[in-house]
Order: C-alpha cells, then structure tokens, then sequence
C-alpha cells in the first residue's frame, strides 16, 4: 500500500519535471529563430480572435453583476457615486484576468489538449518528423507565442466589456449617461492598476498553453486518451493559473506597492 | 518453435560496389518487457526493392520507423545512406530526413488540410518552388496514385484505399532517394493495388528510388521484391530473393510465400 503510493508519488513527480523541462523548452524557443510566423499567426487567429465573442459576453455579464454587488455595498455608505470607479478597479486588477484566465483555459485549453492529443494517437506528430519538421517548433512554440500574445489582450477586451456591463446596469439603475460614467470608471485607474495585473496574464497565457499542449503532446492510448487529455488540460491549467495567481499578486504587491494602496 | 536463420545480405552478394541506402546494425528495441526486435542487422542496397513480410506484431512497422528516425534502438545502430540517423538529432536529422519518404500504415495524413495540401506540405516546407510550380507537382503526384479529381477534398471525407494513395503521394512529393512504405496495397481492390505496384516498380526503375516495403501481399512482394526478408517473433526467419524464401526449410516461411493472400 505504501509501496503503492511511493511509486505513485514517484511517477507523479517525474511528470512535474518532464513537464518543466517542455515548458522551459517552449520559453527558450520562442525566443530564438527560426520563427514559425506563418503557423503562429494562424494560432492567433484560432485561439486569440475566435475566443473573443466569448469574452467580450462574459465580460458584459461580469460587469452586470458585479455593478450589482458594489451598488448594495456602497449604498449602504451612501457612496454610489464611487460605483463606476469601483467596479473598475475590482475589474482591471483582479476580476478581469483571472475570469478571463480560468475562461480561456476552458476554452484554449480543452482545444489544445484535444487536438494534440489527437494528432499524436493519429500519428500526425509523427508524419511531421518524419517528413523533417520539427514538431515540437511547429505545434507546441507557435501556440504558447500565440498564448502569451493573445491572453492580455483578450483580457482587456474582458475589461471594457465588463466596464460597460457596469454601465448598463448603472443606467437601468439610475440613468446615467455614459461620459458621466466612464469619467467616474476611469477616475481613479492608473498605469499601477492596469499594467501589472495584465502583464501578469502573459504568465497565465503561458501556463495554459504548455500545460495543455504537454498533455496533448503525451497523450496514449487512442481516443480515450484524447478525452483524457483534452480534460485534464483543462483541469490543470485552471489549477496552475490559481496558484501562480497567488504567487503574482504577491510579487506585484512587492514590486508596486502603489498597486496595494 | 524453431527458426532457421539464413542471411544473405546484399553486400554479401553483390560485393562492395552498390552502397547501402539502409543498415540495420544489430538492432535491438523492446517496448516494456516485450522485446519487438531482437538483434536484427539487414542492408537494403541503394536503387533496389527490398520487403519486409512477417505476421501481424511481429515488428515491421517498428523496424520501418526505425529507418526515418522515430524510434531509436535500445542498442544498436541504424544508417541511411552513410549516415547514423539513430545517433542524429536537430538539423542534421533533418537533412538526412529530407531525402526519404515515409508512407504510414495508417497514412497520418493531416486532417486539417486539404488532401493536395497535405501533398503540397513537403514542398512549401522544404523547397523554394512557387506556387504555380508546386500546383503542378502536387497534380501530378495525386494523378499517378488516381486522386487527380480530389484535391480540394479533406482527409476525413476520403476512403480508407484513398486515405492510403493520398499518403503515398505524398510520401513521394520530394522524389525522396528512399521510400519506405507500410502496407501500400491494404485496403485496395486488386487493380488499384496493380497500378501502386507498377507505380513503385516505375520508380526504382526510371528514378532509381530505393524501395523498403512492408507487405502481406505476396503478389507484391514478388514483384517488388529483389530481396525480402521474414520476421518472426523479433528475428529474421529467412532472408534472400524470392526463390530462396520460397525453399526455405521454415514450413512458415514456404507458407507465407505459398499464400496468393492479397490485402
Ligand atoms: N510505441 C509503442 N509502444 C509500445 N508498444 C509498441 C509500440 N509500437 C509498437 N509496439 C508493439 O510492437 C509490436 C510490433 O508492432 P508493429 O506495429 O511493428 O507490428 P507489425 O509487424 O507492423 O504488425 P502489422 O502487420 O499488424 O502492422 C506490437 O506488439 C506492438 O504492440
Ligand atoms: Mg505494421
């Protein structure tokens, strides 16, 4: 029994490494040519701009609810001319990219998984080695490029969704206009506030692509094996962006400590 | 069950003068406890046909990715064309890539491109040829394995022989020196399966093109054939032109060979 769970214990660390080893081979990579632009771009495109409806919706939605909560709060203070200003806030230094963090990792995460996944037990990796591609260039850099680009981006795209999902609710709510408005959201957001929360999404941007790209790129016993891929990206790339999450916060805190204040 | 291992490498018998295009040097892989190839060494001669038979798990797909570099041995060495490409990585590897084409068993063509895409892949990858010029090939090619009218048709929406003529052309879309292919013919009637025969057969001898062919098509074989060789259970079973497999004292191997089995 305990002999069991060593070797469990031991095959489960030995992924860990694996995995840093592909990561860190993904990160070196990227930065030294030859560069898969052509391949990269058409991921920005698949990954990057076809998740945007997705966001921008949630994004509104976020907005709606979250305009909601800060309203039954403020009012109590009888502080709802800070509500705009708050709700923004609460959007560009946290809401905004870890709910856009946990999204995409659904989304480019499960798609990653499978279809890695599936081009390996379909021997398609294989076909390009054999036919002197470099497999690892040309799959697995391209998409973690296309992560680390397209997430901070769609990030901010969550933002201002959710910014005007605030105003809609604050219009039904009190109708105001929409300059009052966003002079209010924006009144107290600087650079501190927007930079590093969405910087930090480059990191999240990362996990999620060499976390679902090393399950896919390992995945056995045909489409079984494609299924479990496709879920355990998902799984561990949520997971792996919530603690790196916790570790970012702190170092930005650190790092800016305005952005604390 | 006794094997007689009888070995006539090419070197043996045409001397020193025809280069090896494939040298398999005591090759050994097992994968887990099972071990597939067991201390196999073979030479296929450049510009001639070689085929592998054997049952089913025996190991000739193993020993085919071994020739492009997919699985390395556990121990032994493998050489295409003068150089060791299971010692090889990175671009060196490449290079020596670059001058086979691979035809999988299961085609492993790419399902998220056109089948004259997945033909045109080589080239756009490897060759400064413009567009026109690559078309061109690309038609070409589809029209010696009689997928001329299906360019524009994605992997998914083809059969499985189509699967296998669309793999096969292109596997030939570099006119590689060395052209391995699992299992041309399965899938295929008898005359489809005829015409690839005839198209590899025009290949070794108008181009020179070295053939390493895995078959349970004995027809084929024959045809395809300057020498063969039987695996079985990881090891050579018998080895030599057809006459020789055909008297062997191995009753499997005179069985195979007796077998009109196409398919
Ligand atoms: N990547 C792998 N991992 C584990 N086992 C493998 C792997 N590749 C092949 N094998 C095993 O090696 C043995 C030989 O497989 P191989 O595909 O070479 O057979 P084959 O001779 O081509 O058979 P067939 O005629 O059915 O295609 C099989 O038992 C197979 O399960
Ligand atoms: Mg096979």
């Amino acid at each position: 029994m305990l002999e069991l769970a060593r070797s469990r214990a031991a095959t489960h660390l030995a992924s860990v490494g694996e995995f840093a080893v592909f990561a860190g081979n993904a990160a070196r990579q990227s930065l030294v040519p030859p560069f898969e632009l052509q391949e990269t771009v058409r991921q920005l495109y698949e990954l990057g701009l076809r998740s945007a409806p997705l966001i921008a919706a949630s994004g509104l939605a976020v907005g709606v609810v979250l305009s909601m909560h800060t309203r039954a709060s403020l009012e109590r203070f009888g502080a709802e001319s800070m509500i705009p200003a708050g709700l923004a806030m609460a959007l560009v230094r946290e809401t905004g990219p870890l709910t856009a963090g946990l999204l995409l990792s659904g989304r480019i995460g499960a798609g990653i998984g499978a279809e890695l996944g599936a081009m390996r037990v379909t021997e398609q990796i294989d076909a390009l080695e054999a036919s002197a591609v470099d497999a690892f260039r040309y799959l697995v850099v391209t998409r973690v490029v296309a992560c680390v680009i397209a997430v901070p981006i769609l990030t901010t795209i969550m933002n201002f969704a959710g910014i005007l999902g605030g105003f809609i609710a604050e219009r039904a709510a009190t109708g105001m206009s929409l300059g009052l408005y966003f002079e209010r959201a924006f009144s107290l957001i600087n650079a501190t506030d927007y930079v590093p929360a969405t910087m930090k999404t480059m990191v999240f941007g990362f996990l999620i692509a060499t976390v679902s790209s090393f399950l896919g790129f390992n995945t056995t016993s045909g489409t079984e094996g494609v299924g479990r891929a496709s879920t355990r990206a998902v799984v561990l790339s949520s997971i792996s962006i919530i603690v790196a999450n916790v570790v970012l916060v702190r170092l930005i805190f650190f790092l800016f400590p305005e952005a604390a204040g | 069950m006794t094997m007689t291992v009888e070995r006539h490498t090419a070197s043996a018998a045409g001397g020193e003068e025809r280069e090896c295009a494939v040298r398999l040097d005591h090759v050994t892989k097992s994968f887990g406890s099972r071990r597939v190839l067991d201390d196999i060494s073979l030479d296929v001669a450049e510009g001639r046909g070689f085929v592998i038979l054997g049952r089913s798990g025996t190991g000739k797909s193993v020993a085919l990715r071994h020739i492009v570099g997919l699985v390395r041995p556990d121990s032994g060495r493998v050489f295409v064309r003068g150089d060791e490409i299971s010692a090889l990585s990175g671009e060196p590897l490449a290079r020596v890539r670059r001058q086979i084409g691979f035809l999988f068993q299961s085609a492993a063509l790419f399902d998220s491109i056109s089948v004259g895409e997945n033909v045109a892949f080589p080239m756009r990858r490897h060759t400064p040829w413009p567009e026109a010029e690559i078309r061109d090939r690309v038609m070409a090619k589809l029209q010696s394995v009689g997928l001329d009218q299906d360019y524009e048709k994605m992997p998914g929406d083809l059969s499985g022989g189509m699967r296998k003529r669309a793999g096969l052309a292109r596997a030939m879309a570099l006119d590689p020196a060395l052209l391995l292919v699992d299992e041309p013919s399965a899938g295929l009637d008898p005359i489809t399966c005829e015409e690839i025969d005839e198209l590899l057969l025009g290949l070794k001898q108008q181009q020179g093109t070295t053939l390493v062919v895995v078959t349970h098509n004995i027809p084929s074989a024959r045809k395809l054939g300057d020498e063969l060789v039987m695996l079985h259970e990881g090891r050579i079973a018998a080895q030599g032109p057809v006459q020789v497999l055909e008297q062997s004292d191995d009753p499997l191997v005179r069985a195979f060979m007796a077998s009109s089995h196409s398919g």
